[in-house]
């Protein structure tokens, strides 16, 4: 009964090299739930009634007499864009943040563990099936933002850049949700812990930038030339709502780096756009929690004492 | 099922390295001390029973050599390989079942062997050839196709155990393997156990089941309150205890009074009473014996059978623990 291949591991097998035990496993148990189906049905049918909602509303509100308008077009992009962020950042935590909590509490992760699958593999296998989830919901929505083009005012490219800060929303909050799950026993907590973050980079940063433009506004009030570059619009590269809106309005980040800036064009085009910035930032952040997930999936089995 | 070590191999071999070495083990949660200095040798080949009540530092030990959780001072080794400096090397030699398991209960029972033999990088070629042989091996033959969540619990616990086998580890350590099954499904565990037995597989073995796996234990090891309070072959220890025999008495009546006579007797042990009589721990002689049943006659009692039984290695951990005393 030896088997003397442990080495021979996927020798010239291409599925073996890219989907490991782990990932495979993830894949085959969240898709044969109802829970998965039923996950997207619910997301796919509250962007289409919010989608319907945001037609309405322009059609309603916006002047009758044009048949064709791409700012109404635009406004709609931007709204499923930003109700689209708002279900990704709903969704994101509650897939991740008790894959290996779930596990520790269902008593699998021990046998798990036990294995020659490396934590950076189980780690990561894990982030990967849940975004894989993620995408495929994500991607689906895609039939629904079709209904921009129908207007025009929105370029593919604009559309291809806010997917890609889909993905790297979903990277960043599901390494957060991954990080808690590892760290916390329990999956409520996991979960809890892993929202209250997430609450925190939405508003928490917004009321750091109120309360440091306030603490700062007095003196500013006197500067000569207020509409130069300050440090405050740098605290709204932490926030995941102002880096999209500066992908929706590139126009943006200048004016937001130059806080005093009241709707004029910014004086100096910026290094930065706001968004890159904000992907700096958290993909530092996801790096971390990943390696710390990593470091903290198994006990540190100390050297012992010579 | 054969091993690739040939007679050849193991003839040349210089010093046989011990399967389990643990050294001074110790492990603190806090203030609360789980081991206290735990020294251990297993030879290769040794089923070892580990007996000790709830919380006596068994599960911890056994987490340990699994490389789940890491000692405080002292070292544990699996076949000569330290578990906290080459925990991989380790996990490739052990199969582990903990005392508490979960299945994924959406995978068949087929795919839930190829998951751990894939985990444990087993190609799926050689899979295919080794996993129906571990399902009948723990006879689940039937059941490759069911999904592991309508299987029984006896059954589960039998796929746990073949999934430990899956990488044809050297050392079994199995925590209790047989918690919670009927005695049908006992019988069906033990049978298992000892066809690993044969198979050459050294096997650590934590049990309720301990008393009847007594023919298959070659050693076994009693620990309390973190300590190591007995080890060594069954009969040895039993040799080394007070226990001799112990003597099943039925009476008419009076039983209670007899138990409080009994136990002002010599070379009376320990005195037990259930619903089906008084359990005197005896180490008299026959002539002793012959005159404790004269006597008691003489006191009056009605003796409706007097009879000597075997000591198991249940009454061993009754006597060992019940002082909490160290037998060297």
């Amino acid at each position: 009964m030896r088997n003397e291949g442990l080495a021979g591991r996927g020798s010239g097998n291409w599925r073996s090299r890219l989907i490991n035990p782990v990932l495979d496993k993830e894949f085959r148990l969240r898709m044969r739930t109802a829970r998965s189906m039923w996950t997207m049905f619910a997301y796919l049918f509250a962007i289409g009634l919010m989608a319907l909602c945001a037609i309405y509303l322009t059609q309603e509100l916006g002047s009758s007499s044009a048949s064709f308008n791409p700012e109404r077009s635009r406004i709609l992009f931007y709204f499923l864009s930003f109700a689209q962020l708002g279900l990704i950042t709903f969704m994101a935590p509650g897939l991740t943040a008790g894959v290996i909590s779930g596990e520790r509490e269902k008593q699998t992760l021990n046998l798990l563990l036990t294995t020659q699958q490396s934590s950076t593999t189980i780690i990561l296998s894990k982030l990967v099936s849940s975004l894989g989830f993620m995408v495929l919901i994500v991607v689906s929505t895609i039939p629904v933002y079709s209904m921009v083009f129908l207007y025009g005012g929105i370029s593919p490219s604009q559309l291809f850049q806010v997917f890609i800060y889909y993905f790297f929303m979903m990277i960043m909050l599901g390494s957060l949700g991954i990080l808690f799950s590892t760290l916390f026993k329990r999956t409520m907590i996991s979960v809890i812990v892993t929202y209250g973050v997430t609450l925190f980079i939405y508003v928490g940063t917004l009321l750091i930038f109120y309360v440091a433009l306030s603490v700062t506004g007095n003196a500013a009030n006197n500067a000569v030339n207020p509409a130069v570059y300050n440090w405050i619009g740098h605290i709204l590269a932490w926030n995941p709502g102002v880096a999209l809106y500066t992908i929706l309005d590139p126009s943006a980040a200048g004016q937001i780096y130059e806080i005093y800036n009241r709707g004029q064009q910014a004086s100096q085009k910026p290094v930065f756009q706001l968004w890159h910035e904000f992907m700096i930032i958290y993909a530092l952040i996801s790096a971390g929690a990943l390696w710390l997930s990593i470091v903290k999936l198994r006990p540190r089995l100390k050297r012992r004492n010579k | 099922m054969t091993h690739t070590t040939t007679e050849m191999e193991q003839v040349i071999e210089p010093a046989e390295t011990p399967m389990i070495e643990i050294r001074g083990l110790t492990k603190s949660f806090g203030t609360f001390q789980a081991l206290k200095s735990i020294d251990l040798t297993i030879a290769k080949g040794t089923v070892f029973g580990f007996v000790g009540p709830n919380g006596a530092g068994k599960s911890t030990t056994m987490s340990i050599l699994a490389t789940l959780m890491a000692p405080s001072s002292g070292y544990a080794k699996v076949d000569g390989f330290d578990v906290t400096e080459y925990p991989a090397e380790v996990r490739k030699r052990i199969g582990y079942m903990p005392d508490f398991f979960g299945v994924y209960d959406q995978f068949k029972t087929l795919e839930y062997m190829h998951f751990y033999g894939a985990s444990y990088g087993i190609p799926k070629q050689e899979r295919e050839q080794l996993i129906p042989q571990l399902l009948e091996l723990v006879n689940l033959s039937d059941k490759k196709e069911a999904y592991v969540d309508t299987l029984s619990r006896g059954m589960k616990q039998r796929l746990c155990l073949a999934r430990c086998l899956v990488h044809d580890p050297d050392l079994l350590i199995l925590d209790e393997p047989a918690s919670g099954l009927d005695p049908r499904a006992r019988i069906e565990m033990r049978e298992i156990l000892r066809e690993l037995k044969a198979m050459g597989k050294t096997i650590i073995i934590s049990s309720h089941i301990l008393p009847e796996l007594a023919e298959m234990v070659d050693e076994i090891g009693v620990i309390e309150h973190g300590q190591m309070i007995a080890k060594g072959n069954v009969a040895d220890i039993q040799n080394r205890m007070r226990v001799k025999r112990i003597l099943s008495i039925r009476l008419i009546d009076r039983a209670e009074e007899a138990e409080h006579w009994l136990r002002e007797q010599p070379f009376v042990n320990r005195v037990l009473r259930d619903e089906r009589g008084i359990h005197v721990h005896y180490s008299g002689h026959d002539e002793e014996q012959a005159n404790l049943l004269q006597q008691m006659i003489g006191a009056g009692y009605k003796l409706i059978s007097f009879s000597e039984g075997q000591t198991n290695l249940e009454d061993i951990f009754l006597e060992i623990t019940k002082g909490g005393e160290a037998i060297s």
